[in-house]
């Protein structure tokens, strides 16, 4: 990501008058070291004239130092606490773009790396918010700062000091090209060998059971030793720019001390402003090449905020206010036309679909054809390109989405499970549910009966550290999620994947006795399960198909 | 302490590249001090306008020592980075050689991939125990003494206010630093923890919150989260505040007190007055020797708390033991179950009471239950990566304790229903099944488990590679490579644990008869929750809630 992104840029804005008090910390604490110089070279050389112990001085010199500290610690206080708070910001605005915007696709997110990105990205972010930008300015300022102080007292040494400052800029950027060019090269290959070690512990029970895991620690410490000689070779090249900026640094100090050893013999200059200068002449290169160490720091960081970026910037769909009503009589979907982004060909090109109450319709398809594109498109969750998805004949688009999915039970392609008890997870699906109900749609789902393995029943804790639960049994958890609940439509997508045929045929049959006065669509891979529906919508290419006419058998 | 000391005979440090590396580190620092005294030294004398040559050894060293810190500083970054990956790679090898007897049966969760993650992310935190641990404390212990010792050699005081002003700014600042931000540090671990699940919740299941309605609750626990993060982030950054005041003020009072004793000196004649601006900038720039310090403390507070939780593995024992004297290997195959108790040591309840099975030598057996009736841990027996707490495994009719486990698993092989790909080429993959196997051999058990026309078809072929974790090919792709390993390994007995997980019916179906039709004379014990493909075993064995029914 570009050190300089507009949109990170625009989230430094809502911290702006934090990030303007730390710049302004930083430059007095730099005004400081200037005083501090001066003072230094005034006791010192009053001792050197033989003049009386200079007490006073001293005492002023001490007040400098800690007023010069107490600003220091505040310029690194707040530029932390700017990033806390962008952080923050960046947090609950990935949280409410997860919850109010529209996926671009189904495909679920990286959840777990985001998330860590999100928490723990804000590392990086403190150094880039907290030292990073303000130091961008700094290293203008500061130079600037000691520039004018230094021409002040020895006009000589002003020259010299920029003459040898744009050096430093020019051999960054001579430097940085050369080693951007031959580090990326190396790239692939240090990343194969640094992914080698997680890699070979992941397959170790496949390792193990074809007797091979105890070869491998061998090849571990080989692939290490490999990933160390080759990011050595990294290394040798991308040091080299810290080093040249040493190098400018410190023969930059050492020609201004030799230069004024010469003047002083020559007594062109006196004792005093020759001994400020040579306190002020690192200065001038501190903030310099403390930025191209910051920048470093903050790669990580902004590697996290790009990925939250991406995530953030997705369009959102249209909402509407009206209320549906209740008693609506059916949904569908009419000419929808729907894209995922970076693909080819639409999902769905022109898809007609009407679901009426007290129908159970089942989709069928291969897989990529779009099924569950339905179920998100009928729930809201996505917007069509063209086309309208319908209620009673009203446009969704016009409708409040939340008042609508009220209305609707949903059983995702790959349901969640959520932090907490079975009971809480369950009735998350009608909150008001009743511990009998609650047992009662267990029961339904096929779910109860690996309830009744768990030590503590219904509330045993499952989801993300709680006891994990193979796919067939959270689908069926997910779908006794759904089935406690009331609302008129459901929509079940492939209740019965990952399941075994008792559990299927249990599932099955819940549905067939699903309320008359509700509808359902069933997203179905498996054509035994399509059996139970009233009718069958094939989807294929982008058409929607009657497939087979169901209501009339008996 | 002792955690610190475990960690670094684990990584078994060459001494001598540490002391390489302690000794760039004071050189960097001690040539920073030389530059800055050594100019000091040359400006106050020549104010005294002396003849230029008596300065030019001064002025050369002055040069030199511009030259040479940034050189110097160059191959210290250079080798302590190359004494972290040193020690980073035995530290890899010696965990791994710990972790591998106790996979799976005796690390929780090993199919949980953010576990493991962790973990490995852990042993490469140790790369750090040098680098900003080790390292820069004793660089500081050399460069802070030898720096003391000259300052005291030109003013004994000095040299006491100097070792005074290093040993607060060297180890009270940094302890400073650990002790308050490592208590903001140690709860801001449990509320982050805390706060990633949430974020997880809301990013996997964003859109079933929608539609549960349960958004706004969700919201509302991020919120009260991320507050007290945020609170926490605004207590350590002023907790980094005031540990960045303190190393100014305590670097900048030293050098106030070097300066007031050295021109006391000059007063009284103990020091040339050239020499005061030479031994006060001496005091400023060995202060860079501690500077690393504070931070160096927290992060090796952070890297000692994840080598402990390293050495919490480490330190547990294999998960089977071998004999001290391994039996010979029965000549023929049966294998068997009898009267077989087991528990795992985390869980209450018996995963297996009471289970008698035999597979015979050339039978196929099916053994069928709901999830979590105990087939897996089945598996497990039969391959030996944990034994029963009652009866015994026997293979041959030789109980399998009493038999190397090579032996066991050259004879038994179990293709798992987790098989993993690793992130090569579908050639290595299947190779890793029998060491030198030629590729003939190869493509024999490619062709055996049909997926050798797949393989030709790819542009790269069989070198085509897989993605981590197979993420570049297909579920069923994935099951067929996994089976081609198995029919590699040619083993007299094999255990397909759910060989078709995850697969659609038809796919499935085809997987298990090419899988037992290509089984000739071998006994396979068939273990899956699915209908598809028992009308092809001779016996189907059912397993209830860990006994057989």
């Amino acid at each position: 990501m570009h050190p300089f992104d507009p949109r990170l840029l625009r989230r430094a804005g809502a911290v702006r008058s934090t990030l303007v008090a730390d710049i302004c910390f930083g430059f007095l604490a730099t005004v400081l070291l200037l005083v501090q110089a001066t003072l230094f070279a005034l006791i010192v050389t009053r001792a050197f004239d033989g003049r009386p112990f200079p007490a006073r001085a001293l005492v002023l010199f001490a007040t400098v130092v800690v007023v010069r500290g107490l600003l220091a610690g505040a310029f690194e206080t707040t530029g932390r606490l700017a990033a806390t708070r962008v952080m923050s910001e960046l947090r609950l605005a990935l949280v409410s773009s997860r919850l109010h915007a529209a996926p671009a696709t189904d495909e679920p997110v990286e959840a777990g790396e985001l998330a860590t990105a999100a928490v723990a990205g804000v590392d990086g972010l403190e150094a880039y918010f907290g030292r990073y930008l303000p130091q961008v300015v700094l290293a203008v300022l500061v130079p600037v700062a000691v520039l004018v102080w230094t021409a002040d007292i020895d006009p000589t040494s002003a020259v010299i000091m920029l003459v040898t400052l744009p050096l430093i800029p020019m051999f960054m950027v001579l430097i940085g090209r050369y080693t951007e060019a031959k580090t990326r090269a190396r790239w692939d290959a240090l990343a194969r060998l640094s992914n080698h070690f997680l890699d070979v512990v992941r397959g170790l029970p496949t390792l193990r059971a074809f007797n091979r895991g105890a070869a491998q620690a061998e090849r571990i410490e080989a692939v290490s030793e490999a990933y160390r000689r080759t990011t050595m070779e990294t290394l040798r090249v991308s040091f080299l720019s810290g080093a040249v900026l040493d190098l400018a640094a410190t023969l930059a100090t050492a020609l201004v001390a030799v230069t004024l050893g010469v003047r002083l013999i020559d007594g062109e200059v006196g004792l005093r402003p020759a001994l400020t200068v040579l306190l002020l002449t690192p200065e001038l290169y501190a903030p310099l090449r403390s930025l191209a160490a910051q920048f470093h720091v903050s790669a990580d960081g902004l590697a996290a905020a790009e990925r939250i970026f991406d995530l953030i910037e997705a369009p959102s769909v249209a909402e509407g206010s009206s209320a549906p009503a209740v008693t609506w009589q059916n949904v569908g979907l009419e000419d929808v036309m729907l894209a995922n982004p970076g693909r080819g060909a639409p999902v769905l090109g022109g898809v007609d679909l009407r679901i009426d109450r007290g129908e159970v319709v089942a989709l069928v398809g291969p897989s990529g054809a779009g099924k569950s594109t339905v179920a998100s498109l009928l729930l809201g969750l996505r917007s069509p390109d063209r086309g309208r998805v319908v209620v009673d004949g009203a446009d969704l688009g016009t409708l409040d989405p939340r008042r609508w999915r009220r209305q609707v039970a949903w059983l995702p392609q790959r349901p969640t499970i959520f932090r907490g008890s079975v009971r809480h997870n369950i009735a998350l699906g009608n909150p008001r549910a009743s511990d009998a109900e609650i047992r009662d749609a267990s029961e339904r789902a096929g779910f109860a009966s690996v309830v009744e393995d768990l030590p503590e029943g219904y509330d045993s804790v499952v989801g993300e550290g709680g006891r994990e639960l193979s796919a067939g049994e959270t689908r069926r958890l997910a779908l006794a999620r759904t089935l406690v609940s009331a609302a008129p439509l459901l929509i079940l997508d492939e209740p019965t994947a990952n399941l075994d045929a008792d559990s299927a045929a249990t599932i099955a049959t819940s549905i067939r006795a699903i309320d008359p006065s509700r509808a359902v669509l069933l997203i179905a891979h498996d054509p035994e399960l399509a059996l139970v529906a009233d009718r069958v919508v094939r989807l294929a290419d982008g058409k929607a198909v009657e497939a087979v006419e169901r209501a009339m058998l008996p | 302490m002792s955690t610190l000391a475990e960690l670094i005979r684990m990584g078994k440090p060459p001494k001598g590249r540490v002391a390489l590396t302690v000794a760039l580190g004071s050189l960097t620092v001690l040539l920073g001090v030389g530059l800055m005294s050594l100019a000091g030294y040359v400006i106050s004398r020549a104010a005294e306008h002396p003849p230029i040559l008596e300065l030019t050894v001064a002025m050369v060293l002055v040069r030199a020592c511009g030259i040479g810190r940034p050189i110097a500083r160059y191959f210290d970054r250079l080798e302590s980075h190359d004494l972290a990956f040193r020690v980073l790679a035995r530290l890899r090898g010696t965990f791994f050689r710990a972790l591998e007897p106790q996979v799976p049966a005796r690390v929780e969760g090993y199919r949980h991939g953010d576990l493991l993650a962790r973990m490995v992310g852990d042993v490469d935190a140790m790369q750090n125990l040098f680098l900003r641990g080790v390292t820069p404390a004793l660089v500081a212990a050399a460069a802070g003494v030898i720096s003391v010792v000259i300052a005291a050699l030109f003013v004994p005081a000095a040299g006491a206010i100097l070792a005074a002003g290093l040993l607060v700014g060297g180890i009270c600042i940094p302890a400073l630093a650990v002790a308050t931000g490592g208590r903001a540090a140690r709860g801001r671990g449990a509320v982050r923890a805390e706060l990633t699940a949430e974020l997880v919740d809301v990013l996997r299941g964003g859109p079933e919150l929608l539609v549960l309605g349960a958004d706004h609750d969700a919201v509302a626990r991020i919120d009260a989260l991320d507050d007290e993060l945020a609170g926490r982030g605004r207590r350590s950054a002023f907790v980094g505040g005031v540990v960045e005041a303190m190393s100014v003020i305590v670097t900048w009072l030293t050098v106030v007190g070097v300066l007031a004793v050295c021109v006391h000196a000059t007063e009284i004649g103990a020091l040339n007055r050239v020499l005061v601006a030479s031994v006060a900038l001496l005091a400023m720039a060995s202060f860079e020797c501690v500077a690393p310090l504070p931070a160096a403390a927290l992060e090796l507070r952070e890297t000692l708390a994840a080598g402990e939780r390293l050495l919490d593995v480490t330190r547990r024992g294999p998960a089977v033991l071998e004999p001290a004297e391994p039996g010979e290997l029965p000549s023929v195959t049966p294998v068997a179950l009898e009267d077989v108790d087991f528990a795992y040591p985390s869980e209450g309840s018996w995963a297996l009471r009471d289970v008698d099975l035999l597979v015979p030598q050339g039978r196929k057996i099916a053994l069928v239950g709901a999830s979590g009736s105990g087939k897996s841990t089945v598996a497990s027996l039969l391959v030996r990566f944990i034994d029963p707490d009652q009866g015994r495994v026997t293979l041959g009719g030789a109980d399998v304790r009493s038999l190397s486990q090579y032996d066991v698993r050259s004879r038994v092989t179990l293709d798992r229903q987790d098989a993993f790909l690793f992130a090569t080429t579908i050639l290595e993959n299947v190779r890793l099944a029998r060491a030198g196997a030629d590729d003939t051999a190869v493509e024999v058990a490619l062709r055996r488990a049909k997926i050798w026309e797949w393989v030709e078809s790819l542009p790269d072929g069989w070198h085509t590679f897989v993605g981590e974790d197979g993420a570049a090919v297909s579920g069923g792709e994935r099951r067929r490579i996994a089976l081609a390993r198995t029919f590699l390994a040619d083993a007299p007995v094999v255990v397909l644990d759910e060989p078709t997980a995850h697969l659609d019916p038809p796919t499935a179906t085809a997987i298990i008869a090419d899988a037992l039709a290509a089984g000739d004379g071998r006994s396979v014990l068939l273990i899956t929750h699915r209908t598809e493909g028992l009308d092809l075993v001779d016996q189907v064995v059912t397993l209830r809630r860990g006994r057989i029914a």
